[in-house]
């Protein structure tokens, strides 16, 4: 353990001139030996969901903790396959999760760009409203929210979940911090030019804002997938639910179906996980940017 | 070309006279661009606080259409003098208290730590942030078997180390260790990347500085990185107060709010009232209530920074 973990402490001098010091060199060990330690620890409900789900039922019975199987398979992803409708719970909330983030993208860095660059009667009025707004708990209303949507006759459709989601002011805030940094000489220009306020939008300012766009889309797309209450009021017939809500009713299940379970769960994270590991920058920077607005 | 040029100035000037006095054109286009996500928000943010309002002055049922017979406050009068509401006000709130203090402290303290190694940092984010990506049943599912009595693994470890395992699923104490374990892994990593960023921010010369001075590591942190992370962790702690009064999904899909509700959040009880007794112009004011409760510890958390903001600034003037 020690031989691992000293490694990382050994060149972790990020700052020469502070690294000299035999005191240092021992706190700098020493945080890298705590934090790996850690680290390693917050890794243990993957593997150990990812070791059961590859060992057979009657062996996880016999020994529940062991780390090693004499007959690696992947029986229990088949059968978890086919006893929950997995593929559907997939689909659905690839839909909503898709759909979601494009509208979300398209509908909050308009407002953004016309808070950012255009100048119009009420403005102020307007920014105030959608800065009072990210005050509002919104998960704390779904009860009054459900019955708004049993009257527009929305229930158990995919619009139900995408229509609120798109309702986010902490995107509209994110596009407007952003688009405020283009400086209005080149807006300016463009519409000398006779471009159209939409042609400016479309044409100069999106391209010019990807961060921003990654940033909104990534998250739209995390909180989406993973919201829990509000799919499980909306969407009612078992093949209609998203992989969140269905997941959940494995709780509690059968006791000696582990492997199985555990397959199902390991199905669960790994897209989103996959995702996290290619877009792992623009995530993190993301989260930072936005939490700290 | 002079001609050309001329025009544009004239053009050049005209703009900036008409944008001073906003044309009707610049007028119509700034609301044509705001109104789509403008009726999104009145109609799904605005929209259910106002039926909330309305519903709860009526003894409205969940499951027929219409408002039912006007009530006036007996809703709320009901709610603030029920038991089973103020109890589960009381599990959220225990839920804030047991995993606000390490959701701040920890986190801030790895942070710190990750600061100082250059090499490998993928990995700390990999392993603490990965969770968060995660949906909430899922998380469940693993600690779910992770906490089977005798044979999970976290049961296992309890006894391996020669202390009795607590009942995690089945008694009150145990529940409560075993969501608040699942919790601190779940949403660590979102704590640890803001105040990684905001550790970023921190200029190298000041450490270079205190470093020339003699400093220690422990010195350094103390007080720089500690003192320059004040609003950070500020809005940490905000964030965090409020999230955990919003708890529902990890202790219902673990637990159902059991044993015997008594881990039942508030969300939970307003689940319960207004679709499973379909009382929804009662679950409408236990909502409203609690809706004023998360407003005024965000306003009081605003209103408590924005006094010590201009108690610096007039000490910086």
């Amino acid at each position: 353990m020690t031989a691992i973990t000293a490694l990382p402490g050994r060149k972790s001098a990020r700052r020469t001139s502070s690294g000299s010091g035999s005191a240092t060199k021992a706190f700098n060990r020493l945080a890298a030996t705590c934090l790996t330690l850690f680290a390693l620890i917050w890794l243990v409900p993957f593997a150990w969901a990812l070791i059961t789900s590859l060992r057979p039922d009657s062996e996880i019975t016999a020994n529940p903790v062991s780390l090693w199987s004499n007959h690696w398979n992947l029986h229990a992803y088949t059968s978890a396959w086919t006893t929950s409708p997995i593929g559907w719970w997939y689909l659905n909330s690839f839909i909503i999760s898709t759909l979601s983030v494009i509208t979300t993208v398209v509908v909050c860095s308009m407002i953004g760009f016309a808070l950012a660059h255009l100048r119009f009667r009420g403005k102020s009025v307007l920014f105030a409203v959608i800065l009072a707004g990210l005050m509002l708990p919104t998960e704390a209303l779904v009860l009054p929210q459900f019955m708004e949507f049993r009257t527009i006759g929305l229930l158990g459709t995919y619009w139900a979940l995408i229509l609120p989601a798109i309702a986010a002011p902490v995107a509209v805030f994110v596009f407007h911090s952003f688009l405020k940094q283009i400086p209005v000489s080149l807006i300016e220009a463009a519409r000398l030019d006779g471009a159209s306020w939409w042609r400016v939008y479309y044409q100069l300012c999106m391209p010019l804002c990807r961060p921003a766009i990654s940033a909104v889309a990534i998250l739209t797309f995390i909180t989406t997938w993973n919201a829990f209450l509000w799919p499980l009021l909306v969407l009612t017939q078992t093949k209609s639910e998203t992989i969140t809500v269905g997941l959940s009713s494995l709780i509690g299940g059968s006791a000696i179906q582990y492997a199985e379970t555990m397959a199902s769960s390991v199905l669960g994270f790994l897209p989103l996980l996959a995702v996290f590991l290619f877009l792992q920058r623009q995530i993190v920077q993301g989260v930072a940017n936005t939490g700290i607005k | 070309m002079t001609t050309t040029a001329a025009t544009a100035t004239v053009v050049a000037v005209e703009a900036r006279t008409t944008r001073r006095s906003r044309p009707a054109g610049e007028n119509q286009g700034g609301w044509l661009f705001a109104t789509p996500f403008l009726v999104l928000y009145v109609l799904f943010l605005i929209g259910p606080v106002v039926i909330g309002l309305v519903i709860s002055l009526f003894n409205t049922a969940t499951v027929k259409s219409g408002l039912g017979n006007w009530v006036g406050t007996a809703n709320y009068a009901a709610v603030l003098k029920s038991s089973d509401f103020w109890q589960s006000m009381w599990h959220s709130v225990l839920f804030t208290l047991l995993t606000t203090p390490p959701l701040v402290l920890l986190p801030l303290l790895f942070a710190i730590f990750a600061a100082r190694i250059s090499r490998s940092r993928w990995f700390f984010r990999l392993a603490f942030f990965a969770p968060y990506v995660v949906p909430s049943s899922v998380v469940c599912l693993i600690f779910a078997f992770m906490y089977t009595p005798q044979t999970g693994l976290i049961s296992k470890l309890f006894s391996g180390v020669g202390l009795s395992a607590p009942n995690f699923l089945g008694s009150t104490s145990g529940a409560w260790l075993a969501v608040t374990l699942l919790t601190l892994w779940w949403t660590f990593g979102f704590n640890f990347i803001l105040y990684t960023a905001a550790i970023q921010d921190i200029p190298e010369e000041t450490y270079e500085a205190a470093a020339i001075d003699g400093a220690s590591p422990w010195q350094q942190i103390r007080s720089i990185t500690i003192p320059m992370l004040r609003s950070t962790s500020s809005l940490v702690l905000i964030l965090q107060i409020l999230a955990s009064l919003k708890v529902f999904d990890q202790i219902y899909i673990l637990l159902s709010g059991g044993p015997n509700e008594s881990t039942r959040p508030v969300i939970e009880y307003i689940y319960d009232t207004g679709f499973t007794s379909y009382r929804g112009g009662y679950a409408s004011a236990a909502t409203m209530v609690y809706f004023v409760i998360l407003i005024v510890v965000s306003a009081g958390w605003a209103l408590i920074r924005r006094g010590r903001n201009q108690a610096a600034t007039t000490v910086n003037a």
